[in-house]
């Protein structure tokens, strides 16, 4: 079960703020939904866990430097922009 | 005066003095393989010092939607490289996890990092505090360097922020000591010895902005532990944890409990400030990242320890004894690899305890007094200087001001030593000037043979200024008691 | 229309721009709202200089549309969500370069749910796709607007991608060809990533000869991207007129409960249709995959938490008027630029993936995702095929299934095995409800596409299509 608290929580760590209706709603959606996932619990296995599909390792690249973009394609979507920066909201 | 400035000062002049034994420091440093040509999942350049902002980037160090990481293999090979020097146990197939978290400078809400499989746990190395002491790392695993942040004003004062992703992406090695380190200064004891290990190793240059990045943890024995962040300078790290520890003392003796906390070093001020928390440990939502698949790195590492070189606290050792020399001196000599091989190169040319001397002792604290390195003088020169010097061809004092006369105004030993007139002079010419003296001082003579001892140091006196100061003096004091 | 009827339009004496303006004619009076974004100038200024200096490669002039989660350098890419609403990738996808450089002209970018969140291209911010077989239907998702611009005569051939059933659902649902390749066959460099791990690029066409054309263009090895393998041949050319090898397995587990009567019908008459051409068929089991949906949203929902973390509106997307904290600012641009399908899966994932939780859900499902393979390897191991419905049903009425999430993953039940073990599969059209097409799914052995393609193939031609 998990609790209005706990969707605040995770809504906090996915940054996005939710309004007290979102609250609601998601707490009984996901409610539902994990309790659908609940059906992983009825296999017991020691089965290793897949981490490519094909068990695909040593996949790498020469240590070799390349051309990188323009200053002006790497800032051409930036919403925001100064002095060659991207310009964000303060820290603190 | 600022009250922050107050604040520092009247924290500093109480001395911590004994209770230091209490303190208990571990340390997370971050060092960017910069010898690499390449970032670690990008082929964009490492050298980004002299661009301008966000000229070094890509869809991949960008974390442009739809791009993807490829590993740099010499990133590996680099960091197996320094766990072998760390003296770890390495992992025979290593994964790379994604961290997720939020902060401007990261693109993607995650890091590529190492979580379970790094690429080694267990090592030591040795530092020289008050003896010998073993800090144990803990573990040392890859991950990408974020972005950099430029706070208009302080990071606490700022309106904004702004952003640049050249270092986005760049490898980074972490290092993780356990909690071993006792005092602030064994903290800059531990880095000078890791950053000189690196060096040896050749997958890092120290000397470049921002490429060795501490955080901090300290705490005193029983009390909760503050965590420095992002501490970018090797006298930052002594400097901002002795503010801690007395900070944290001052708040034990008024009866004040140390927060568990992340705090900020302010490296214009010289404090520690309060940053209010992003995610806590548990919060990073590690899982293995699917972009990637796992790396069987055990049948590397064999070819790279026999092709690992001598690193320092074996150099040492074979300094002293293939040479001869002090450990002291092979101590400083051994500090940077290229003083080492200056030392070597001399070494065997000239005799080696006479370089030793005159390299670790003369021609070191000429370089430290300038604040250069020792690419700024030749070997052959020493080997010049020293032969001269071995021949009575000069005096020390000539010796060293023709070094001097080098790191200041250039040339080479000949041609300094000719201009300069700091050929020592010939023994007829001392002779021939003792008996002069003693022919002209009649009454000193006298009252030499009456033992007065003054007299002897008063002739000498006098033979110097007739050879204008280029006589060597024992020489004319062998010479003058012969005469006498 | 397909890439032949192109070519003969051609030959017959049109020029390019006119055949490629008649198609932006027929796309701007249409209802389907199968586009997100037209590359109008480009597609057009690209036609003339056909005319002018001839086609080059395996698809010389032939128009194409994109999903719109896939990166086109130059055309707006968004994925079908507020937040990355007016992005321009400077960059071009993997697909995009060999689709250049064979010539295609990309006549724009395609309708999809947000995030290829969906199986109804109904949670897209730009509104819902239309089944041109029935405007009040969905056209399946989320890669409905590709399947819907091929099935409504629009354009010849569309890409889509497929996660767990993107490309082969809207296929079924529109009546028209679909393939996801092996997981590694098609390089996902430029791919938005929904969940890396379980995700191909996948064509779309009118008949199985245009996908096997379009996969012999996209197909092949790509340094970029880590889990791409070279495993690549000549699709078009192993389309011989012959399934007398071909050993098909059904999986029991595929049919039954909560299939459509006339779904299971229509498949089982179009494997009769194979066995009369010379083709086998014997049942078979796959134990596991009652537990398939489970794994496959558990997996799919974590890595897409963590893909959708990089949407922050600092170095592109969705930016609100004044910045506060940063903690505040990416929040409500998050809030804002989400759509509610999109929330919900990354807080699920957020929260399968935290704490306390990793081992109960992700790690167990990747366990699970094992077992699941192991299963269609040891199916495959006596049988070159396995042939399922694509879909439970047939398309359903937009709207029906919106206010009931769960019920609409349910929905994926038949194709998200397929992801999991990382198989190709096909859907091709075998039969209709009313005027509902149905789709019959056709499984491989791993980067065997060419056997899937040849039975699709003979099908085909074996049943008119
Ligand atoms: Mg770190
Ligand atoms: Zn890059």
């Amino acid at each position: 079960m998990i609790t209005k608290k706990d969707v605040e929580h995770i809504g906090w760590l996915a940054r996005i703020e939710l309004t007290e209706e979102e609250k609601e709603k998601f707490t009984k959606q996901l409610n539902s939904i994990l309790d659908y996932f609940e059906k992983l619990d009825e296999i017991e296995t020691d089965a290793a866990p897949m981490h490519h599909v094909f068990g695909l390792t040593n996949v790498f690249r020469d240590d070799v430097a390349k051309k990188s973009m323009s200053q002006e394609d790497a800032l051409q979507n930036a919403p925001k922009k100064e002095k060659g920066c991207f310009k964000g909201p303060r820290i603190v | 005066m600022k009250p922050q400035s107050y604040e520092l000062h009247m924290l500093l002049s109480e001395t911590p003095g004994d209770e230091m034994k209490d303190v208990i420091i571990g340390l997370e440093v971050h060092v960017q393989l910069n010898k690499l040509r390449s970032k670690l999942f990008c082929s964009c350049s490492t050298q980004y010092h002299d661009s301008e902002p966000n000229m070094c980037t890509c869809p991949v160090c960008l974390g442009l939607p739809g791009a993807l990481p490829v590993i740099n293999e010499k990133a590996v090979d680099s960091a197996i490289k320094v766990a072998l020097a760390l003296n770890c146990n390495i992992e025979e197939q290593i994964m790379f996890y994604r961290k997720n978290y939020y902060y401007p400078d990261l693109v993607k809400g995650f890091q590529i990092s190492q979580y379970d499989y790094p690429i080694a746990m267990d090592g030591k190395i040795s530092i020289e505090a008050d003896g010998e002491r073993e800090i144990r790392i803990k573990r040392v695993h890859m991950e990408e360097d974020p972005g950099r942040l430029i706070h208009v004003g302080t990071i606490d004062r700022s309106r904004y922020s702004l952003i640049d992703y050249n270092r986005s992406g760049v490898a980074l090695l972490e290092v993780v000591t356990e909690p071993d380190l006792r005092t602030p200064k064994e903290a800059r004891l531990f880095l000078n010895k890791l950053r000189n290990i690196l060096e040896y190793l050749d997958v890092f240059d120290g000397s470049l902005e921002g490429s060795l990045r501490v955080d901090a943890n300290i705490s005193l024995a029983g009390g909760a532990r503050a965590e420095i962040k992002n501490i970018s300078s090797y006298k930052g790290v002594e400097k901002a944890l002795l503010f801690e520890t007395v900070r944290q003392k001052n708040l034990v003796r008024r009866g004040i409990r140390v927060a568990q906390e992340t705090r900020h070093y302010d490296e214009v001020r010289g404090i520690t400030i309060s940053l209010r928390t992003k995610e806590e440990e548990k919060d990073y939502r590690y899982f293995p990242e699917p972009d990637l698949v796992p790396l069987r790195i055990g049948d590397r590492v064999d070819d790279i320890k026999r092709a690992l070189p001598e690193l320092p606290d074996a150099k040492r050792q074979r300094l002293v004894k293939q040479y001869d020399i002090s450990d002291h001196h092979a101590k400083v000599l051994t500090s940077e690899l290229k003083l080492a091989n200056f030392f070597e190169r001399v070494a065997t040319k000239v005799d080696a305890n006479l370089s030793a001397t005159w390299i670790a002792d003369v021609l070191k604290g000429e370089l430290n007094y300038r604040g250069i390195g020792i690419d700024a003088f030749s070997p052959e020169h020493m080997i010049q200087i020293l032969q001269m010097l071995k021949n009575d061809k000069i005096t020390e004092k000539g010796a060293v001001q023709v070094i001097r006369t080098i790191l200041d105004e250039g040339g080479a030993p000949p041609e300094i030593v000719k201009r300069k007139g700091l050929l020592k002079i010939e023994e007829s010419i001392i002779t021939r000037a003792v008996a002069e003296v003693i022919k002209e001082n009649p009454a000193a003579v006298k009252d030499y043979h009456d033992g007065k001892n003054e007299a002897l140091h008063f002739l000498m006196g006098q033979v110097m200024k007739k050879t204008h100061g280029r006589a060597d003096p024992s020489m004319v004091s062998k010479l003058l008691k012969e005469k006498l | 229309m397909n890439v032949d009827g192109i070519r003969e339009m051609v030959k017959s004496g049109k020029s390019v721009e006119e055949v490629i303006q008649s198609l932006f004619d027929k796309i701007e009076r249409s209802k389907l709202n199968a586009f997100i974004t037209l590359a109008k100038e480009q597609a057009l200024e690209e036609a003339r200089r056909v005319d002018k200096h001839g086609a080059k490669g395996m698809l010389g002039a032939i128009p194409i549309a994109i999903k719109d989660c896939i990166s086109t350098r130059g055309i707006q890419t968004t994925c079908g969500s507020k937040i990355l609403e007016g992005y321009v990738p400077p960059y071009d996808a993997h697909v995009i370069e060999r689709l250049k450089a064979d010539g295609a002209i990309i006549i724009g970018k395609t309708n999809m749910d947000e995030f290829a969140m969906g199986s109804s291209t109904e949670t897209s911010y730009f509104g819902p796709t239309r089944n041109p077989c029935d405007l009040s239907r969905v056209p399946g998702g989320s890669s409905g607007g590709s399947a819907a611009a091929v099935a409504g005569g629009e354009v010849p051939i569309a890409l889509g991608s497929d996660t767990g059933g993107s490309v082969r659902c809207p296929a079924s649902f529109c009546g028209v060809v679909g393939l996801k390749p092996t997981y590694g066959l098609v390089s996902r460099y430029g791919l938005i990533a929904y969940a890396n791990s379980l995700e191909q690029i996948g064509p779309f066409a009118r008949n199985v000869k245009d996908v096997a054309l379009l996969l012999d263009v996209i197909a092949g090895y790509d340094p970029r991207d880590s889990t791409s393998m070279d495993k690549k041949c000549e699709y078009t050319k192993e389309l011989r007129d012959d399934v007398s090898d071909v050993k098909i397995g059904v999986p029991k587990e595929f049919f039954g409960e909560g299939i459509d009567e006339d779904v299971e019908k229509a498949v089982w008459s179009g494997i009769k249709v194979l066995e009369d051409l010379g083709a086998s068929y014997t049942e078979i089991s796959l134990p596991h995959t009652k537990y398939s949906l489970a794994a496959y949203y558990i997996i799919a929902m974590s890595e897409a938490s963590s893909n959708l973390a990089r949407f922050d509106g600092l170095r592109y997307g969705l930016r609100l008027g004044k910045d506060k904290d940063w903690h505040t600012t990416f929040s409500e641009i998050r809030a804002n630029g989400f759509g509610e399908e999109v929330k919900r899966r990354i807080l699920l994932g957020t929260y399968a993936l935290s704490a306390g939780y990793y081992g109960r859900y992700y790690l167990k499902a990747l366990k699970v995702r094992t077992l699941i393979k192991r299963d269609f390897e040891v199916a495959l191991k006596d049988t070159s095929v396995l042939i399922t419905p694509t879909m439970p049903f047939p398309a359903f009425k937009i709207g029906e299934k919106i206010g009931d999430p769960l019920a609409l993953y349910l929905a994926d039940v038949n194709t998200v095995p397929i992801n999991l073990a990382g198989v190709p599969s096909i859907s091709v059209p075998c039969g209709f409800v009313g005027k509902l097409p149905i789709g019959m799914q056709i499984i491989g052995r791993h980067f065997d596409e060419a056997t899937i393609l040849r039975t699709a193939h003979a099908f085909e031609r074996n049943t008119g299509g």
